[in-house]
């Protein structure tokens, strides 16, 4: 049974609240598909289970074979910076096929942020240390693919449907 | 370099009754290979001494992307360098099949093929499926000396990660690499 090494803290970007029965960590990659198939399931976990449910998101972007993975995932750790991670967070999974730079940079405009401060960032890495913080955590706590979620601090190695979550989380109890 | 002077391949796993599929455990010593990783290239284990290798047998090429282990390998080749370490996949897969895998994933380590004879490297380290004609989804640490230093034998449908790979290179060099 793999464990989440690294517990929820105050670096991580958290919906939800610090008594909720239930704490739910995503290791995830804004340009996995599978990732992006699992975001809409996610939100129906919050909607089930409320107040109950804590949720966090940490970066675990898969460069190699995703070349905008990590671009996206500095842009989320921008918005951040202005309160603004989990509106940047579901909006680039919405728009997940489409996540070169220029696109990064007009999504970033259209919330009101500065593309120009984001250009600079993307091109000076300021972000690049955070994730790598989150992804080698990841890869202590067994994280071995993308999405990899873990329930109360235990890795959940089932599939990502609804019915499948929820009855992991049955069991995590 | 004869390696078979250093230390004694122990005998479990050999005999009758004992359980299929026990790899190689930790305290063996490698068995030498020399397998080709291109149409026109070899790769040797004794290449390795002096550095700690990872030999990561798998069953095939083309698995699933976001799941598959040695793209995972592929993106966390920063932290096995940390350690100086080198990493190895191994599969029955031939050299042309390794050379698109390999080429879709980025792949910037080798990749071995034990594919003829068929698995003879595998089964070697006891990690050779027969019913299935595969590798087994086996991991090796190998110690700077060519003695295998960490040993896991993974549910073959499961990619069991690199945690286990780094706790290893944390005991082999006696420190975490924060």
């Amino acid at each position: 049974m793999n464990r989440l090494l690294v517990p929820v803290n105050a670096n991580d970007h958290i919906q939800g609240t610090p008594n909720a029965e239930w704490t739910l960590v995503e290791y995830g990659d804004y340009e996995c598909p599978v990732c992006g198939q699992a975001y809409p399931i996610v939100k129906q976990l919050q909607e089930h289970f409320g107040d109950q449910l804590r949720f966090v998101f940490r970066n675990f972007p898969l460069r190699e074979i995703h070349a905008n993975a990590e671009h996206a995932a500095e842009t989320a750790e921008f918005a951040a910076g202005y309160g603004s991670f989990w509106e940047m967070h579901d909006v680039l999974f919405e728009n997940q096929e489409y996540l070169e730079d220029e696109v990064l940079i007009g999504l970033t405009a259209k919330m009101g942020l500065s593309a120009s401060k984001l250009r600079r960032s993307l091109a000076s890495e300021v972000y690049r240390g955070r994730i790598d913080l989150d992804f080698r955590g990841g890869i202590r706590s067994g994280v071995n693919g993308t999405p990899t979620f873990f329930i109360n601090g235990v890795r959940h190695d089932g599939g990502f449907g609804f019915e499948m979550l929820l009855r992991a989380f049955a069991e995590a109890d | 370099m004869n390696l078979s002077s250093q230390s004694v391949i122990p005998l479990t796993g050999t005999g009758s009754g004992v359980r299929r599929n026990k790899i190689l455990p930790a305290g063996s010593v490698a068995p030498p290979f020399s397998l080709s990783v291109t149409p026109n290239q070899a790769l040797a284990l004794r290449e390795f001494l002096g550095r700690p290798v990872i030999l990561a047998f798998y069953p095939a090429d083309w698995s699933p992307v976001c799941g598959d282990q040695m793209a995972l390998y592929n993106e966390v080749m920063p932290e096995f360098a940390r350690y100086g370490a080198a990493m190895v996949g191994i599969s029955v897969d031939n050299v042309w099949c390794h050379a698109a895998f390999a080429a879709s994933r980025n792949l910037h380590f080798p990749l071995a093929s034990d594919f003829e004879p068929k698995g003879h490297i595998a089964r070697l380290y006891r990690a050779y499926r027969e019913g299935d004609g595969t590798c087994e989804r086996a991991l090796f640490v190998v110690d700077r000396h060519g003695i295998i230093a960490w040993s896991y034998l993974s549910p073959v449908a499961v990619n069991p990660g690199a945690d286990g790979i780094l706790e290893a290179l944390d005991k082999l060099t006696g420190k975490l690499v924060g």
